[in-house]
């Protein structure tokens, strides 16, 4: 049995339950709650003028309803806008229930409490809303363009403006720079909407205690601890009296991080109220109309470059579509306007952001948040500037690329975590020359012309980017060895699928030195662990992986240290082998941890044999100290934090071989493969099965995912059967290997994995189809009408597109 | 309301529904086995699937009076004697699941896929589960905990 766990792939520890049907999901609790159905806005935009419910009251199982009119201060206040930020002039957050407007499709309006989610939704049937119309703004140009507002105080549907600067060393600004230049191009590129789509949607259980006057929450969350102090503040509830427990997730990639969505107020609200327990699980298309979308921006770009491609001056103009609300701020376009930088050296850098309002589904962070659109337009700049100037598209990156002797870097601007955007560490020379001899980069050309001997059409496509994961501000640790031997971890932060329970575990076994076996971790459960932030942007095992090793550093210390009373021997001779506390080199001069556990707490009563030990007449201590000395607890156990100065910034480069039909257009990738750092990997087989997930839904946002809205502001695929999620059968097999450049930052030299697979995908598909087509690919993502058409459209004009130059 | 009698994971049960009780809803809400999960309550994403008389259907798509007197397996009824089957030991060892929510659907595709394709190629196993959807392992590693399925009950079967 070894303790040195860290780095191994080690199962999961969460499976066995998992696939044995034994997982609790939030539907799976709250057997006997009433259910709630919810009555949302059929239209875009309009005003509610009468909500007649005469004609359901009579439904029988019909417990309640509820309308704005009816919820008490704190739940009828606007929803928090969670991240203020000074640019973000024009905030604007939706009530619980919708109060007077209705601003997208979905909106909830009534709230139904039901025997059950049959008769929830038989009421809401017949419910009447009745409104009067007003126009929907749909379409990011349209928005920023057309008379109509989402908000009729937000003039010109703008929410947020932001500006960041990064001048040349000499001093110039960035568009002097470019106008300067030796080379410029000038384009435009696009991205539509796609969103997170876990297959659990979202859901809510509430408990009240009436004689305790306590009230437990369980949420399909990202953040349980942010969820209960919101439930605390909104019902008027004392903090102690609350808590919340993220159960078994099934899936969040995002969008569960919001909150609290107005069901996690709305539900413990009904439960007090009715002093019943109650529960809502949200269905498909609730998930798809009333949660969260992300991805839609349009980037209008300038770039200025020498012979040999250094990018002089780049000046980025975006576009982003938040939808109707902003209750994550702009933390979205602050991420594409930041990590758009990647791997490189921009000798100047100007970017422009409008955050713009429409009547749709609210924008926050997918998976990647921002990053992709963000790589999307620096890797297709990259690409343009290498086919301009006739050079290879890796020798251009390579040009521009930081170097492993230039860290730390700082890229001069301010991140979403509000900190330096200073990388702390990265390899990208050896990435990419890993990524090469991966794909067969230098062969391929020959590849390419035989297939074309075959009337066969075959593209590469390559992309970098630069991650930044695990921000702050903090997580917290707590880890207690009880006189069992068991050793239990907590932290506040939420599991969604990661396998927490394992790679914590890892941790603690390999710092404690004990058989993993012994270890147990709990997430995202307020009774255990009350500070958090939560589970985003990469940040778990950076923030409470650190946080666990630090506590349990505290509580080998003290080990040790009561070990050595023991054994009369000194703590810095002293080390923990399998449980064992033992001399350094002389096992038989041990004592189990179990042992010192118990001899950790002085007890006057014993409830057992090991307990006898430790009780007051058994304890053969200085009659002069205190029991426990001073500035001691009793207890082996250990709480620590761990809150980092600044992110850590992981990297990977991906690349792609692609085949277009050449007459029905289809797109097939052949080959897909990963070079990706994130430090020292804690267990490499879940680090894998992170990039594998991102990767597949990259290729979902580059070749089929969209949310369809028509000029009403309609979603038109909102279901499974038309949103177009990949099955196995659109997937390819990916090939991955490793970098492990650690990260100076955390002890541990660990950088986050969640998001990195889906970042560069859209970028390196992308560059194959151009490659394989020689049409310019500025849209995605890309469907087989749209190549099409792009032939089609090619065809016309007379000749293949080419790249403007401005000069 | 209509009396429905069944062989669940080879135990008869019972209970008194509504006609139109979604056999996914009877058997996570009337029967309490919640292991079957709804992901999109119209039949394309496959984690609802559960075996009719051992061939795979989506209970999200079929009325529980609709199945009386039949024989349904379940995601808690692969398991034998506490023993994970086959299949769901091959996921477990090949990292074949992440949430987990979409998982009972690809297990039970798969017992009734590898019962009749004891040695599929990678070809059948991509068509076998190519109508279940996932949204976290990029299928990848379910594909190998299929094929590490079918070693493992050649191994138990020789």
């Amino acid at each position: 049995m070894t303790t040195k766990l860290f780095g191994e792939p080690v199962r999961r520890r969460e499976d066995a339950r998992l696939v044995a049907g034994n997982g609790r999901y939030l539907d799976d609790l709250g057997a006997n709650a009433l259910a709630v159905a919810f009555v949302r806005s059929p239209h875009a935009h309009a005003l509610i003028t009468g909500i007649d419910v005469d004609d359901a009251i009579d439904v029988e199982g019909l417990v309640a309803i509820y309308t704005w009119e009816d919820l008490p201060a704190g739940v009828r206040e606007p929803l928090p806008l969670l991240i203020p930020h000074p640019a973000l002039t024009h905030g604007r957050t939706a009530y619980c229930l919708a109060k007077d407007v209705v601003r997208h499709v979905g909106e909830p309006i009534v709230m139904v409490v039901a025997t059950d989610r049959y008769i929830a939704e038989d009421v809401c049937e017949r419910i009447q809303v009745s409104y009067e119309f007003l126009k929907p703004v749909v379409g990011l140009e349209t928005a920023v363009s057309g008379p109509n507002l989402v908000h009729e105080d937000v003039p010109g549907n703008i929410g947020a403006h932001m500006i960041q600067e990064v001048a040349a060393k000499d001093g110039r600004a960035t568009r002097d720079v470019i106008a300067a230049a030796p080379h410029t191009l000038e384009f435009r590129l696009d991205i539509e909407r796609s969103a997170c789509m876990p297959m659990e949607g979202k859901g809510v259980y509430a408990r009240w205690d009436a004689d305790d006057r306590s009230l437990r929450v369980y949420s399909s969350t990202q953040t349980s601890t942010s969820v209960r102090m919101a439930i605390a503040a909104k019902l008027g509830l004392p903090l102690p009296k609350v808590e919340v427990i993220a159960p078994d997730v099934g899936g969040g990639f995002g969008v569960k991080i919001v909150h609290p969505w107005p069901e996690e107020i709305l539900v413990p609200w009904a439960a007090i109220l009715l002093n019943r327990e109650v529960k809502w699980s949200e269905d498909r298309r609730e998930h798809f109309i009333s949660s969260a979308h992300e991805r839609a921006q349009v980037q209008h770009v300038k770039v200025g470059f020498d012979d040999e491609g250094h990018v002089l001056g780049l000046d980025v103009e975006i576009l982003h579509d938040h939808g109707a609300y902003t209750p994550y701020g702009i933390i979205v376009p602050i991420i594409t306007s930041t990590q758009l930088l990647g791997p490189y050296k921009i000798g100047s850098y100007r970017v422009e952001f409008f955050s713009v309002y429409t009547n749709t589904v609210q924008v926050t962070p997918y998976r990647g948040a921002g990053r992709p659109q963000g790589v999307f337009c620096m890797e297709r700049t990259m690409d343009k500037i290498a086919q301009y100037l006739g050079k290879d598209r890796t020798l251009v990156r390579a040009a521009n690329f930081i170097q492993p002797d230039e860290f730390p870097y700082d890229q001069q601007m301010i991140f979403q975590d509000g900190r330096p955007l200073i990388y702390d560490s990265g390899d990208y020379p050896e990435s990419l020359r890993k990524l090469k001899d991966l794909i067969g980069w230098d062969e391929f050309p020959l590849m390419q012309s035989k297939a074309a001997e075959e009337g066969r059409k075959l593209g590469i496509g390559v992309g970098c980017y630069v991650e930044g994961t695990g921000v702050g501000p903090y997580e917290g640790g707590h880890v207690q060895v009880t006189s069992d031997g068991r050793v239990h971890v907590s932290t506040g932060l939420t599991s969604q699928g990661q396998g927490h329970e394992t790679v914590f575990a890892q941790i603690a076994a390999t710092e404690l030195g004990v058989p993993i076996e012994k270890v147990s971790v709990v997430t995202g459960d307020t009774r255990r662990f009350g500070y958090a932030v939560g589970t985003f942007a990469s940040r778990a095992a950076v923030m409470s992986g650190n946080a666990i090793a630090l506590a349990c550093r505290k509580v080998k210390e003290k080990a040790l240290r009561i070990a050595a009373d023991a054994l009369e021997a000194d703590p810095a001779d002293l080390e923990i082998t399998d449980g064992m506390v033992h001399v350094v080199g002389a096992p038989s001069a041990s004592i189990p941890l179990a042992t010192v556990a118990v001899l950790s707490n002085p007890l006057r009563y014993a409830f057992d044999e090991e307990a006898k030990r430790a009780t007051q007449f058994a304890t053969s201590g200085s009659m002069d100290k205190p029991p426990v000395a001073e500035g001691q607890e009793p207890g082996l156990e250990g709480k620590d934090y761990y809150s980092p100065v600044r992110s850590t910034f992981a990297s990977g480069m991906h690349a792609a071989i692609v085949e277009t039909d050449p007459d029905t257009a289809e797109i097939k990738i052949l080959r897909y493969a990963v070079v990706h750092d994130c430090g020292k990997m804690i267990n490499p087989m879940l680090v894998e099965g992170q990039i594998h997930g991102g990767v597949a839904q990259g290729v979902g946002g580059a070749l089929y995912e969209k949310m369809v809205y028509d000029e009403h502001g309609q979603l038109l695929n909102a279901s499974f059967m038309d949103f177009l999620m990949p099955y196995v059968t659109e997937i390819p097999f990916i090939e991955t290997d490793h970098l492990e450049t650690p990260s100076p930052l955390n002890p541990l030299g660990i950088k986050g994995a969640g998001e990195a697979g889906v970042i560069p995908v859209s970028a390196v598909i992308a560059g194959a189809i151009e490659d394989a087509e020689k049409i310019v690919i500025d849209r995605m993502p890309i469907s087989p009408s749209d190549l099409y058409a792009l032939r089609d459209s090619s065809r016309t004009s007379g000749a293949v597109s080419r790249l403007r130059n401005t000069q | 309301m209509h009396d429905v009698s069944l062989i669940v994971n080879g135990v008869p049960r019972e209970a008194r529904v509504p006609a139109r009780r979604l056999l996914s809803d009877f058997l996570r809400h009337d029967l309490g086995l919640t292991g079957t999960h709804v992901g999109c309550e119209h039949g394309v994403c496959g984690a609802c699937t559960v075996l009719l008389d051992g061939q795979p259907v989506r209970s999200c798509l079929t009325f529980a009076v609709s199945v009386a007197g039949h024989e349904v397996t379940t995601v808690e009824g692969l398991a034998k004697d506490g023993e994970l089957s086959a299949v769901q030991r091959g996921f477990a060892e090949c990292h074949g699941l992440q949430c987990g929510f979409c998982t009972p659907g690809f297990l039970t595709t798969a017992t009734a896929f590898l019962r009749d394709h004891p040695a599929p190629s990678d070809d059948d196993v991509i068509e076998a589960v190519s109508g279940n959807l996932c949204r976290c392992t990029g299928y990848q590693n379910i594909v190998k905990s299929v094929h590490r399925a079918a070693e493992l009950l050649a191994e138990e079967g020789s």
